[in-house]
């Protein structure tokens, strides 16, 4: 009976945390801001239920532009990150594995969407280095028509997402497919004279789909409701729908929270129409596709897009890659003057003047992320381990409560949960951003481990057991050592998000807690790009010292037992 | 002293009858062969018997060790020793140490290393304490399994299909030294293989699943 009670036990506290940490709140926020959008505020004296915040919201200049513009970014880098990464896997499948993947996507996860923005911003706008390039063929004029920093249409946005998004799908990619039989499909359709792209289409992505949905819509949630990328890439009068909701509610006129909050709940229906919209096409492709492989085509054009998808690919990382490089320049930067490719004076001189402003910040933004990472490692752990104690799988509903965080926009539920904090006394404290942080440290963490942890050989511990080993002792003892390399990598991704976030920490933290990205971000809209780039390239160091280190410190344990073998053989 | 095994009834959470109403007594010193197909039941039978079977399978009757019952028990309370095919040594520890993890906490420090590299030596691995379990060959590693096990002091002993990896003229080697080191131990054995050759040579009975 002990070995049945036991499980139980971990089971349910993991659960508690996770519905008193996690739940409540969010659905605490979520009410908030329903009251307050359909306006019941008793703080701001507004008692009287009625539909006069929404005329308020509707009535504001730009709104319908600006609600326009999110649908376009959002679903429009979504179609594509999406569609790129499902040709990219049908296109370079030998080359996606588990170890080009680490290797190459790592930077693009790691770098925080506020760093990257910045620096993508200096790639692409009127006088930056694309314009710079293209100088000698345009006389020497920076590019009037080249707008595609905070212009109408949200290009330079929709790059941004894609440069951040695409390299996320092709990770949940990579760890889906090691789930399918991959190379069976690719040999037996083959040898019925399927070329490979069909064997892709007709069989590989209809399998690996129900793997990679909760992920897709992760990107959709985000990509419809960022507010980092979209201050700094998106237009700004209108600006993307997040940021004209953020800006109703840091407007001295605190009645215009009203107005606000009902933005915030059409911004959560936004993201649930574009879920039922993603549904329906779901829907319509499963006929289609099933009549389209039933007829037998060996062959389909679709292989001629090959070099487009893997172009565009290149591209977006060779902009990425430009990106981040930029960012490092201008914080060496004294002089740059138009047309030069590369700085005209160099200086170290942006480092030492922050100095004093930066020591503070930097240390806020390591402990966050030290503390946020350690409460969801112990926790994605704990889960872990109720599972194997459990002996079940995992059921549907937790895979979707891990996801929870991540499809629900932040600001259809912070903005509510900080009015209830300012209530308790508990807002503007590093406890009120911690928590906030590790609401979406968790889900990544968690997403990061479960695999590697799932294709443990449960053999392992059953031989520790079976040696006379208790449970915590085979977790500590057996497991953890064995799983250290994954346990890093998730410990980095963890530092990664936690050092990314943006409205969390300002809204939770009530700007008392400059991280280096509310720091990066509310420089950015300044003038002086050297200290921006300072704040950027620190925001961008931390997250990759971090990969470093979980890549590093494995192979100093390996390095050892090489030469411990070496003295004894 | 003996492992009693009563009316066992096996079924998988898909309502799949696995074993059905087997019954087998194991008297100590005394090795029992069960032989059988993959897929029909035998490594189900083990790991219900070692306390590893998963709580969504249904077991039914009892399991008695020296007449206490086990199925009530965790399996690290059992003092069931289990040697798989693959030997599974921890990939982070030593050899030594992965002997070292099995060996009662009762034997402290020096007496701790002596046991231990008694046991190496008895296993022909003598000074290969910092080894790591990768680079040993499968041989060494089958005699490491073996000796860790061993060195647990179980009341019983379980081999599932110890020998399958290894190639045929190591096989008979190692059969002979797990027989030499089992046989000193005066403890009930249960062998789980697909080969004749390991029940003609071992079994003092031979059972089919």
């Amino acid at each position: 009976m002990i070995s049945r009670a036991d499980p139980k036990t971990l089971r349910l506290s993991v659960l508690g945390a996770l519905g008193l940490g996690l739940i409540l709140p969010i659905l605490a926020g979520l009410l908030e801001t329903g009251r307050t959008g359909f306006g019941y505020a008793p703080a701001l004296g507004a008692i009287s239920v009625s539909l006069e915040p929404w005329q308020a919201l509707f009535t504001q200049p730009g709104v319908w532009t600006s609600i326009r513009l999110s649908l376009l970014t959002g679903l429009g880098a979504t179609a594509l990150a999406t569609l790129l990464a499902l040709g990219f896997a049908t296109f370079a499948y030998p080359y996606l594995t588990q170890k080009h993947a680490s290797r190459w996507l790592t930077p693009f996860l790691a770098i925080p969407h506020a760093a990257l923005a910045i620096g993508l911003a200096f790639v692409i706008m009127p006088s930056g280095w694309i314009a710079r390039a293209l100088a000698p063929l345009t006389g020497m004029e920076p590019l009037s028509g080249w707008m595609w920093v905070n212009e109408t249409w949200g290009l330079g946005l929709t790059i941004g997402l894609l440069i951040k998004e695409l390299p996320f799908l092709l990770l949940m990619i990579v760890s889906a497919s090691t789930q399918i039989p991959i190379q069976q499909y690719r040999r037996v359709g083959r040898s019925l004279g399927y070329s490979d792209a069909s064997v892709w289409l007709k069989l590989i992505i209809p399998a690996l789909w129900p793997l990679i949905r909760l992920p897709v819509m992760v990107v959709l949630a985000y990509s419809l409701s960022s507010v980092d990328m979209g201050l700094i890439l998106g237009p700004s009068n209108p600006p993307v729908f997040a940021v004209f909701v953020l800006q109703l509610f840091s407007d001295p006129n605190l009645l215009l929270r009203l107005p606000g909050s009902a933005g915030a709940l059409l911004q959560g229906l936004m993201v649930i129409a574009a879920f039922l919209l993603l549904w329906l096409i779901e829907c319509a492709c499963k006929p289609i596709g099933r009549c389209w492989a039933r007829r037998g085509q060996r062959n389909i054009a679709a292989a001629r897009m090959a070099p487009i998808v893997v172009g565009s690919i290149m591209l977006l990382a060779m902009m990425g890659g430009l990106a981040m490089l930029s960012m490092l320049i201008w914080s060496l930067t004294w002089r740059w003057s138009w047309p030069a490719l590369l700085p005209t004076q160099w200086s170290l001189q942006a480092w030492q003047l922050g100095q004093s402003a930066l020591g503070g910040t930097v240390l806020n933004t390591m402990a966050l992320a030290l503390i946020t990472t350690t409460l969801a490692l112990i926790l994605a752990i704990a889960w872990l381990e109720a599972e194997d104690r459990g002996g079940r799988g995992r059921a549907g509903w937790a895979e979707w409560l891990i996801y929870l965080p991540l499809l629900i926009p932040q600001i259809a539920f912070l903005q509510g949960l900080n009015v209830l904090f300012l209530q308790l006394g508990l807002s503007g404290g590093l406890s009120a951003v911690i928590w906030a942080q590790a609401l979406f440290v968790f889900p990544y963490v968690m997403i990061t481990l479960s695999d590697p942890w799932r294709a443990l050989d449960p053999r392992l511990a059953r031989s520790a057991a079976s040696l006379g080993a208790s449970p915590i002792k085979r977790l500590l003892r057996v497991k953890l050592p064995v799983l250290l390399t994954p346990i890093l990598t998730a410990a980095a991704i963890g530092v990664a998000v936690s050092v990314a976030q943006y409205l969390p920490t300002l809204l939770m933290g009530a700007g008392r807690v400059p991280t280096l990205t509310t720091e990066a971000v509310s420089l950015a809209s300044g003038s002086d790009r050297r200290v921006t780039g300072v704040y950027a390239s620190l925001q961008a160091g931390l997250p990759l010292a971090a990969y470093l280190l979980a890549f590093l410190m494995p192979s100093l344990r390996h390095r050892r037992w090489q030469k411990t073998m070496d003295t004894r053989s | 002293m003996s492992l009693k095994l009563r009316e066992i009834t096996i079924t998988t959470p898909n309502g799949i009858t696995l074993i059905q109403n087997r019954s087998l007594t194991i008297q100590s010193g005394e090795i029992s062969v069960l032989m059988g197909a993959s897929g029909s039941g035998k490594s189900t039978l083990l790991n219900a018997i070692a306390g590893h079977l998963s709580p969504l399978f249904n077991l039914q009757g009892s399991i008695e060790l020296n007449a206490v019952e086990l199925t009530t028990k965790p399996a690290e309370a059992r003092q069931i020793g289990l040697v798989f095919q693959d030997a599974m040594l921890f990939p982070h520890l030593s050899l030594g140490d992965n002997l070292a993890f099995g060996l009662a906490p009762a034997y402290k420090a020096r007496r701790r290393r002596e046991k231990v590299d008694q046991a190496l030596e008895q296993a022909g691995l003598g000074g290969l304490y910092n080894r790591h379990p990768d680079s040993l060959s499968g041989g060494q590693r089958s005699r490491a399994a073996l000796m860790r096990a061993l060195l647990a002091e179980p009341s019983a002993l379980l081999l599932d299909e110890p020998f399958a990896s290894l190639d045929e003229n190591r096989r008979a080697d190692i059969r002979a030294f797990t027989l030499t080191h089992i046989q000193q131990r005066k403890i009930p054995v249960l062998l789980v293989t697909h080969d004749p050759e390991d029940a003609a040579a071992m079994g003092d009975q031979v059972e089919s699943l």
